[in-house]
């Protein structure tokens, strides 16, 4: 006992007191250098987007794209813009922003506004069948999208929705409610039964709890759904180019179309700049919520 | 203020039965507490008086009306959680006003009646808080204030105080009694702390296994348990019970332990003629057993005391009685030699018997 204890004092040297100091070990440091490496690996193909969107094609030529641009010009970024061409049209990028702009905004709002519906009917109202609705609703999560595209374009086209901004925004909402459901009947789960109760009693109705109760309370969890129907809606591809008609293709599509439209010289400089500029609305979603956003993926997760 | 009645009332969760053929009469005013364990029932049938569950068979009378089928707004109900469940993107005035603009009441009779409400439950200062901003004991009151606002004829309590701390749950306890006083309403209150069914009830249900084990006033579940269940649950270090059989000696009743003990029973109070050799249990509190002086008409206990267990106002005494665990409560200020045996003495008439087999009173 004695001996143990003097073998203690000696190892330490210094009696144990306050903060214990914290050690850096060889682990530790083999770590960060591997994370360091890992982030410069992925950040390798944004790095060489940026510089290549800032070359003239002469400079591109030469063929060193780890280079730093000679000469800076943003002439490629407003060529993307306002004048890049698909095919006949030479609008530029912009005309597919705008599309998607308007894509967008009411897929996010009316599909997060309905799954925070049918969460709250099914989470908080005993529905009969409740559990089995859900079930169906899942599984629609799960089954590829391609079954149902065939019956959707047969469906809008006798309804007269096929080829319109309608069309798209119906199925954006479609395919986002499974999740949505998911989200937000979880998150009403998990708030204390009793304030559900409460406002029974105090005489609320089903849309008066609805909207003065559970959608004020809902914050945390709209920024969770808007985050993932933003990003989600933004970057679809298939649905734009087949849904939305000639007139509404969203940014996606038409990026594909001035990337792959080859007349005579690529011009990788900007279609580098068109790529950012698509990307860059997911990006600031990204780079505004990351913590947020973490939570919206562990919010997918099934839980309850 | 109104009378409630529920009325071979039957609820089942699945397969479960959690009430059976259930009756209950409370009369106008009347403060009646829910007591059992967790599981009995009793917050059941409190949901299912205020409307938040179906019954599966069975009515529910509020008020001379049958509201079995009606909305739990429609029912004239207010209902305070454990949990407060107070909204919590609302201020104070938000919450006590909810229920009454739901039921569009006019703005100006609104203010009135939270202005009442909260001069009632002293919360005036806290109108404009959030209920994050609240204490517990104030988060309660507001809770209150909320069934209050609404004039309601019954209020519901489901264990209200549980979610507080010591202090606060017997001031709250006694600003509740004061409240009944002056409102006259009837109240159906559950809980599981016996100390709050004793000081506050007028009646008290103990429930156990999804029936009324005994529905009485709380002197009578105190003094004269009807079964051995409500017995144990109801008092606080809990009855002691010592199997043995019962002796009629020439017309004398009399309690055999397994050691061959004798104790005397005269002076009990048998609800039916008691037979000899029947196989019962006797039960006597803690408080009822004296270690020093003998009154003119008790009985003596033989008990070996092993352990003492000093609480201030009075200290508990552990020992055993032929084997059998056993608890006597004496003065704060007394002292005994433990481990030691003596002789105890207690009073036949304040004691209980039961039937071995079925824990019924005998």
């Amino acid at each position: 006992m004695l001996q143990a204890t003097s073998r203690a004092t000696a190892a330490n040297a210094v009696e144990p007191s306050g903060p214990r100091p914290r050690s850096v070990t060889a682990g530790r440091v083999g770590l960060y250098v591997f994370l360091a490496f890992a982030a410069l690996f992925f950040l390798l193909p944004m790095y060489v987007m940026i510089v290549t969107s800032l070359k003239t094609m002469g400079e591109i030529r030469i063929g060193n794209i780890f280079s730093l641009p000679t000469e800076a010009t943003i002439e490629p970024w407003i060529q993307a813009w306002n004048s890049a061409c698909t095919g006949l049209n030479c609008g530029g990028i912009k005309v597919g922003f705008w599309n998607s702009v308007r894509i967008l905004i009411p897929s996010v709002i009316l599909s997060i506004f309905i799954g925070a519906l049918t969460g709250y009917a099914l989470s908080l109202w005993r529905v009969r069948g409740a559990n089995l609705l859900f079930a169906v609703l899942l599984l629609g999560a799960f089954l590829p999208y391609q079954v149902f595209i065939y019956p959707l374009v047969r469906i809008y086209s006798t309804i007269g929705i096929y080829g319109t901004m309608t069309g798209i925004v119906v199925t954006h909402i479609i395919f986002g409610l499974p999740l949505m459901t998911l989200l937000f009947r979880n998150y009403y789960a998990s708030l204390p039964i009793e304030l559900f109760k409460a406002a029974r009693v105090d005489g609320g109705g089903f849309f008066q709890i609805f909207f003065r109760l559970m959608l004020p309370m809902s914050t945390p969890i709209v920024i969770v759904a808007c985050i993932l129907q933003v990003t989600g809606i933004w970057n679809d591809f298939l649905f734009g180019v087949i849904f939305a008609g000639r007139e509404n293709l969203p940014m996606t599509v038409q990026l594909n179309n001035i990337v792959n439209s080859t007349q005579g010289e690529k011009l990788y400089n900007v279609n580098m700049a068109a790529t950012i500029l698509t990307a860059l609305v997911p990006l600031v979603v990204y780079f505004i919520s990351g913590r947020w956003f973490v939570r919206g993926i562990a919010a997918g997760a099934v839980k309850g | 203020m109104a009378t409630v009645s529920i009325r071979d009332l039957e609820i089942e969760f699945g397969n479960l039965k959690v009430l059976r053929n259930l009756d209950l009469e409370i009369e106008q005013g009347e403060f009646i507490v829910l007591l059992g364990p967790s599981g009995c029932g009793k917050s059941t049938l409190l949901n299912a008086v205020a409307g938040l569950l179906d019954v599966s068979a069975g009515q529910i009378w509020i008020g001379g009306k049958n509201v079995t089928w009606e909305e739990p707004k429609d029912r004239g109900i207010g209902m305070v959680f454990q949990s407060y469940a107070l909204y919590p993107r609302m201020t104070v005035t938000g919450n006590l006003s909810f229920g009454l603009q739901m039921a569009k009441t006019p703005k100006a009779e609104i203010e009135k009646r939270v202005a009442r409400a909260a001069e009632i439950l002293q919360i005036q200062p806290l109108l404009n808080r959030r209920p994050a901003e609240l204490s517990g004991g104030q988060r309660q009151r507001v809770a209150i204030g909320r069934a209050l606002v609404r004039d309601v004829d019954v209020f519901l309590f489901d264990e209200p105080l549980s979610n507080l701390d010591a202090k606060l749950r017997t001031e709250l306890r006694v600003e509740l009694k004061r409240l009944h006083q002056g409102l006259g309403s009837t109240m159906i209150y559950v809980t599981h702390d016996q100390i709050e069914a004793l000081t506050l009830a007028d009646r008290i249900a103990v429930m156990n296994g999804g029936v009324i084990q005994q529905l009485a006033s709380p002197k009578e579940i105190y003094r004269r348990p009807l079964n051995r269940f409500v017995a144990g649950f109801v008092g606080s270090p809990s009855m002691n019970f010592i199997d043995g059989t019962l002796a009629i000696e020439e017309g004398r009743a009399a309690f055999a332990l397994k050691d061959g003990t004798r104790i005397d029973l005269t002076g009990y109070e048998f609800d039916a003629r008691p037979e000899h050799g029947r196989p019962a249990t006797l039960g006597i509190r803690p408080e009822q057993i004296d270690l020093e002086k003998r009154e003119a008409e008790s009985s003596t206990l033989p008990v070996n005391l092993t352990l003492m267990e000093p609480m201030g106002a009075d200290s508990l005494v552990w020992g055993d009685v032929a084997g059998t665990q056993f608890s006597v409560r004496i003065d704060g200020d007394a002292h005994v030699d433990t481990p030691s045996s003596v002789d105890a003495w207690f009073q036949p008439a304040q004691a209980s018997v039961f039937d071995l087999a079925t824990g019924a009173r005998l």
